[in-house]
């Protein structure tokens, strides 16, 4: 009898080995494994012509936020990568509040349409989302350039005479970004709102609170999970935002994607690259963290 | 206010910004769209309708190189990734819960955890290594790295489906003297396509649309479609740009809009 | 006292419209437990939601102390609901619900938390205070949804099927203790219920809807043993419908003539203005007894003997055609049994049977 389970055990472990591995081999090969690498590059010293070589250096390290002067030798913060740094999370949390006084309103509406459209306009907010990113922002910058629409048509009605330079700015990326990550604040709000309990806001009426106060002290506070993992959906990819503020920002505007890639193009310092990649990598996981915490919150309090 | 009532559900407001948002989503993509048909060079004065940067992006042999080359991959990723995806489905609900299931989870998921930038400057590094090592420097790369980022989007709709599906005909099937493999294929995979199928679309859309882990792992002369384009967007912009974007968003709602179809028809 | 006049509610557009109220007019005292007793749809709960302010009536008049109410939004309507889901907000613990509507009328701190006090020990919640709302019992969550629809001392607390969710035990306890914190309070209460068992232990007054109009309305004894017409009479307790020819009316009194020859006397309701023609008497089962053949005003056979402890209940084929049943309290002695088959005769007191109105 236990022969016979200890066996069935063990053919059923080797049944789930040979089902798993073409997937953990694949991944393993093109997105596991190669962060181990860049862990390690990113205590080699840079080689000439870019790459590495193969000998042991913190400086990449060091370089991610300080700097050592040439001739002094002296250690100072390294403006410019801070300067990066800074715009990237000033950004990336701009957008996510930009995104939440958006999506609340709009996750709101389509949460109070009646049940069988609800999926339709859900749809309507979803199908750009997965439409190509590269295009959603080609499609801003198309608006926003000085030969652009919005500039097209405000000289056209002789509001200015000259074009406002909106693209290559912060500005830009900002609209680019939460233009292109709204739909990731909309979809955790609006699944916690559906679940709301609109006997809930009746209660919060009878019992003298104004629409405001509705919204504000039920309203919000029931849905408010949803809202703290939209606000992660959004900033994660804002941090490491690579295409939009490429784009949008002209090269001119650097968000951390920008500077990492910079280190494997014209300034040829791999290590530094795989540093700052990895420091992007663990602000990502702790918000993600915090995101997993906020969903659990919410499965917790529907029980 | 006695006629109308009082809705509890209106905010002050809300109903504005919500339409606000839908125009907003869809404007610059229509009018991106409507300028692909413009007859002149500018992509912000109307000068007629007209097909000619279709027509251009058809003859252009870039294009057309992107073009093949994107196709290539993303059906070549999305068909490893969803074969793949279907062996760790089965796995994950097939067979009773074991110590690890969380690392497996944590694994097919990473591609949507860790940021685009930091897969594609670790995938630049790891296959510079295997470049120098092993002199291939053939389209091969790009396909293994499509198809691990795809392996989430394939995965979830298959598991879901697995999970969702009633077990007792499974059983029924191994009473009647069903093999586990033949009850697979006579029973469970029958059932599983649409979710196959799904997959199968959403990660093709996934891998067509890929720029940064592409435009990082590359070699010289692998553009796709979206490289080509990003790479365009330097230069001046002609509506080829337009038109090109036209094809590939319609290719990804179709497709989009298929997935959507499909998981929805199994309730 | 609330002024309800010529409220009708439609609900939807065209052949699809659906009356939910019918011209319903009513008065409500002042420090009353009014009961609106109807089956599910019957326009009860429509009514009770006009009130509190979440339904705009199509058509019609509602005041409170005669201030009109419709022109207000809920939020400024002195009246509070206990809702049927008790509504708590899941996010706020016992106390910050209960305090929420002293809150929001901005009431000074100090008072906010001697009401809520005085309103933990009036429902005794004292020791669950600072609980969350989920981790509470449902009797629990029930008072606590009283205690926060009582603390702004509304005028009129509004209660829409609040016991429905509980266990009969509770019920039974919960009914006593509404009873008991409305004449404490001396706050007018209307209740909604389907349970007319619920709505004749606790109520002043009833009303019985059906179909989006009011049928009848009365003290819980006078619509028990005096139903207007069929439906409050099917609907409240059993009854034995019996037909009858009406030959005169004598003050408030009927004389009928039953199928079987016998004639008697029956009540009439308010305003009964046929004096012959075919009506039909109600009588409760309990009303009636059974006696020898030839003793009684029915005769008939006895077809069965239901035995349900407290009572035995006799169903007696009278020789005119209906079913008749008779309950009787059951004693320690068994002498007055009787058995199927017997032949019995149905005696029913003159001025105890009602006239309906058609």
């Amino acid at each position: 009898m236990s022969d016979l389970s200890a066996n069935f055990q063990r053919r059923e472990r080797r049944l789930r080995f040979l089902l798993l591995s073409p997937v953990m081999l694949i991944l393993l090969f093109a997105a596991s494994g190669p962060l181990i690498i860049v862990l390690i590059y990113s205590f080699l010293t840079p080689g000439a012509y870019g790459n590495v070589e193969w000998s042991f250096s913190i400086d990449a390290w060091f370089n991610v936020i300080l700097k050592r002067d040439i001739f002094t030798g002296e250690l100072s913060f390294a403006d410019a990568h801070l300067t990066v740094f800074w715009r990237s999370i000033k950004l990336s949390l701009m957008t996510a509040i930009l995104a939440f006084l958006l999506g609340f309103p709009t996750a709101y509406f389509i949460a109070t349409r009646p049940r069988r459209y609800r999926d339709v306009w859900m749809l309507l907010i979803m199908i750009p989302f997965w439409t190509n990113l590269l295009i959603r922002t080609f499609a801003i910058m198309e608006l926003i350039r000085n030969e652009g629409t919005v500039n097209t048509l405000l000289m056209a009605a002789g509001i200015i005479d000259q074009p406002i330079q909106m693209l290559y700015t912060e500005f830009a990326i900002l609209m680019g970004m939460a233009y292109v990550y709204l739909p990731l604040m909309i979809l955790p709000v609006y699944a916690s709102m559906e679940r709301l309990d609109f006997s809930l806001v009746e209660a919060g009426y009878d019992l003298y609170a104004t629409r405001w106060q509705v919204l504000r002290k039920v309203i919000f506070p029931l849905v408010k999970p949803g809202v703290v993992a939209g606000s992660i959906l959004v900033f994660v990819p804002c941090l490491g935002a690579y295409v939009t503020p490429r784009v949008l920002g002209g090269g001119r505007q650097l968000m951390l994607g920008n500077l990492i890639e910079l280190q494997f193009g014209q300034l040829r310092n791999w290590p530094l690259g795989a540093a700052l990649s990895l420091t992007l990598l663990a602000i990502v996981m702790v918000a993600l963290i915090f995101y997993v915490r906020a969903i659990g919150r919410e499965g917790a309090s529907n029980v | 206010m006695s006629e109308r009532g009082f809705d509890i559900r209106r905010q002050t407001g809300f109903n504005t910004i919500a339409v606000f948002c839908f125009v907003m989503l869809y404007l610059p993509i229509i009018l991106l769209v409507v300028y692909s048909f413009n007859a002149g060079t500018s992509i912000a004065i109307w000068e007629g309708f007209s097909w000619r940067w279709y027509v251009s992006a058809w003859d252009n042999e870039k294009v057309q190189a992107a073009t093949f080359r994107s196709l290539i991959i993303a059906c070549a990723a999305s068909m490893i990734a969803t074969s793949a995806a279907v062996l760790a489905a089965l796995a994950t609900t097939r067979t009773r819960p074991w110590r690890g299931q969380m690392l497996v989870f944590a694994l097919v998921n990473q591609p949507l955890m860790v940021p685009e930038i930091v897969t594609a400057v670790a995938l630049l590094i790891f296959f510079a290594i295997i470049k120098v090592a092993t002199g291939y420097t053939g389209l091969w790369y790009l396909i293994v790295a499509h198809a691990a980022f795809c392996i989430p989007f394939a995965y979830m709709p298959i598991r879901a489906r697995l999970q969702g599906m009633d077990l007792s005909l499974e059983q029924a099937g191994a009473d009647l003297y069903g093999t586990p493999f033949k009850v697979f294929c006579r029973v469970t995979l029958p059932q599983l396509w649409p979710a196959i199928l799904a997959g199968s679309m959403l990660s093709f859309v996934i891998s067509l649309d890929d720029v940064v882990i592409t435009e990082f792992v590359k070699s010289a002369g692998q553009d796709t479609l979206p490289t080509y384009m990003l790479g365009q967007l330097r230069r001046v912009i002609t509506p080829e740009i337009n038109a090109i974007s036209t094809v590939l968003l319609a290719i990804s709602i179709l497709m989009v809009s298929g997935f959507f179809l499909l998981s929805r028809s199994k309730k | 006292m609330i002024q309800i006049d010529n409220i009708t509610k439609i609900f939807g557009t065209g052949a699809e419209s659906v009356a939910a109220l019918d011209d319903v007019s009513v008065t409500i005292n002042s420090n009353e437990f009014f009961t609106l007793l109807g089956p599910s749809g019957c326009g009860k709960t429509t009514l009770l939601r006009v009130i509190a302010g979440f339904i705009a009536p199509t058509g019609g008049q509602v005041s409170l102390d005669g201030e009109d109410l419709l022109s207000k939004p809920p939020y400024t309507r002195p009246v509070n609901t206990v809702f049927q889901s008790y509504a708590l907000f899941p996010h706020l613990t016992v106390r910050q619900n209960i305090a929420f509507g002293l809150e929001m009328l901005g009431r000074p701190k100090t008072e906010v938390s001697s009401t809520v006090d005085e309103m933990l020990s009036l429902v005794q919640m004292t020791q669950m205070a600072d609980r969350k709302t989920s981790e509470i019992s449902g009797g629990q969550q029930q008072r606590v949804a009283l205690a926060r629809a009582l603390a702004p001392r509304p005028k009129v607390l509004l209660l829409d099927e609040p016991l429905s969710a509980l266990d009969f035990k509770l019920r039974k306890e919960m009914q006593l203790e509404l009873k008991r914190l409305q004449s404490e309070t001396g706050i007018t209460f209307v209740f909604v219920t389907h349970d007319q068992a619920e709505a004749l232990t606790m109520s002043d007054r009833i009303a019985v809807m059906s179909a989006g109009t009011i049928r009848q309305i009365g003290n819980p004894r006078d619509i028990y043993d005096h139903p207007a017409e069929r439906f409050v009479a099917d609907f409240i307790g059993d009854t034995n419908f019996l037909e009858a020819e009406l030959l005169s009316i004598e003050d408030d009194m009927a004389r009928i003539r039953l199928a079987g020859g016998a004639e008697t006397f029956a009540r009439t309701v308010e305003g009964e203005s046929r004096d012959s023609g075919a009506v039909t008497i109600a009588t409760r089962p309990e009303h009636a007894t059974l006696a020898a053949s030839g003793e009684g005003l029915l005769s008939g056979t006895i077809c069965e003997v239901v035995y349900l402890g407290t009572d035995t209940h006799y169903h007696v084929d009278l020789d005119c055609g209906a079913r008749f049943v008779v309950r009787s309290q059951n004693q320690p002695d068994q002498a007055q049994d009787r058995k199927a088959g017997e032949q019995v005769d149905v005696v029913i007191a003159s001025g105890i049977g009602q006239v309906l109105r058609d």
